[in-house]
């Protein structure tokens, strides 16, 4: 049976030294990236270039993704959010596009290893917090303490807010990746069996029918996972940044 | 799952790709790359350009709507405009037509009453004529009447009568 995990390996394409003790390397992870962000700027960039009033397909599809960040903001974060729409944009671009790529067989998914999920949540957390605070001073750590509340549980209740706060982050990046890897192992292992199956004659290949009837529909919800992972990650950047903007609860 | 081994490794000892802090550095090197690159894509091409034209769409649709309401609104006052000429008209035509019409009546009276006026004096002086010719007649009557009674008086008595006493009997007779 074919080794789940191996499509997940990172292997070096050019060694280009170490520094302090790490390997910096060009690896397939560093190469899957740059096709995101090319394809992303074809998209958007390029598809865009004939400016046409009636748009073309592809055009449509960039207007439709700004639109659809756009409101997105705006429904959770309001009109000031829309400062952090470049922000916003690029985030959820750049999921949607690592996870959707990740799907085609014999491609590598950026987002299926935690410390890209990790570090695109804490470039999140870190902006809350410093934008927070610049904006709204001192204010921003009223976040902390709801309104309405009794004396005598309140330092329970900032204690518990606190905590959530912190949680942010890990929560914000294990789910992305858990996900993104989930559903690749387990397309995986069902994929297997087909090849499995197929090795023990003509029964074998009438029993591998079923794992290729589960390989394909799973499929499908892999595509819609990579599609709603990738609006999960932005709309809870969007109700993060929410939080930086009007902290008041 | 996750223990399965895998071979790459050079300490030999199985390790979970995703958890490999070896790839770390490279991984957050890269990303740190590629994602400014897209932002500074997005920012500065992506969302002007996109913005602007559906900035520019949404301008034109108002743009378009805008015109085609003062159009709506143009064609609407040429047809009040029209239909109050047409009124404007019909009226005139009435009250043309009404002048007109009294103009005649008035007219046609006059001259009824001058026609009218003027057979009324032909008849009032053919009656006066009348009237004057039955007078003569009357009194060439009497004049006829006296002589033939007093003619006939004579013949048959011989004498003539007093001529007082004829007209008296003749005046009598007439009266009857």
């Amino acid at each position: 049976m074919a080794d789940p995990i191996h499509q997940f390996e990172i292997h070096n394409i050019v060694s280009l030294g170490s520094i302090g003790g790490h390997d910096i390397a060009f690896t397939n992870s560093a190469l899957y990236m740059a096709i995101v962000v090319v394809g992303i700027a074809a998209l958007l960039v390029g598809a865009s270039s004939s400016r046409a009033l009636v748009p073309g397909r592809m055009q449509s599809i960039a207007e439709l993704s700004y639109e659809f960040v756009a409101d997105t903001i705006q429904s959770t974060a309001g009109k000031e959010g829309m400062k952090f729409f470049p922000f916003v944009f690029t985030i959820f671009m750049f999921v949607l596009f690592a996870n959707v790529i990740g799907i085609i067989p014999y491609t590598f998914t950026v987002t299926s290893h935690i410390i890209i999920t990790a570090a695109l949540a804490l470039l999140v957390f870190l902006t809350v917090i410093v934008y927070g605070i610049y904006k709204n001073g001192l204010r921003f750590f009223g976040l902390f303490v709801p309104h309405g509340i009794p004396i005598y549980i309140l330092p329970l209740i900032v204690f518990i807010e606190v905590l959530s706060f912190l949680s942010r982050p890990i929560s914000h990046s294990v789910r992305l990746f858990a996900n993104m890897l989930a559903g690749h192992i387990t397309l995986k292992v069902f994929a297997s069996f087909i090849t499995l199956l197929g090795g023990f004659g003509i029964a074998g290949m009438a029993g591998a029918t079923l794992p290729l009837a589960l390989v394909v529909a799973l499929f499908a919800l892999e595509l819609l996972v990579a599609f709603l992972q990738a609006y999960v990650f932005a709309i809870l950047t969007c109700i993060y940044l929410n939080d930086a903007i009007h902290p008041g609860h | 799952m996750a223990t399965q081994a895998h071979t790459e490794h050079p300490g030999g000892k199985p390790q979970f790709p995703p958890f490999n802090k070896e790839t770390f550095a490279s991984q957050l090197i890269w990303l740190a790359v590629f994602f400014i690159a897209l932002y500074v894509i997005i920012a500065r091409l992506a969302i002007p350009r996109i913005g602007g034209i559906v900035e520019a769409r949404r301008d034109r649709v108002e743009g378009d709507l805008a015109e085609a309401n003062n159009l709506k609104e143009q064609s609407s006052a040429a047809m009040a405009a029209y239909e109050k000429s047409l009124a404007d008209a019909r009226g005139r035509a009435q009250a043309l037509a009404n002048e007109t019409r009294e103009k005649l009546n008035a007219e046609a009276d006059k001259a009824r009453r001058s026609l009218e006026a003027e057979l009324n004096a032909k008849l009032a002086q053919a009656e006066q004529t009348i009237a004057g010719t039955k007078t003569a007649a009357m009194a060439n009557v009497r004049s006829i009447a006296v002589d033939t009674a007093s003619a006939i008086v004579e013949r048959l008595t011989g004498a003539a009568p007093a001529a007082s006493a004829v007209e008296g009997a003749v005046a009598d007779a007439l009266k009857r």
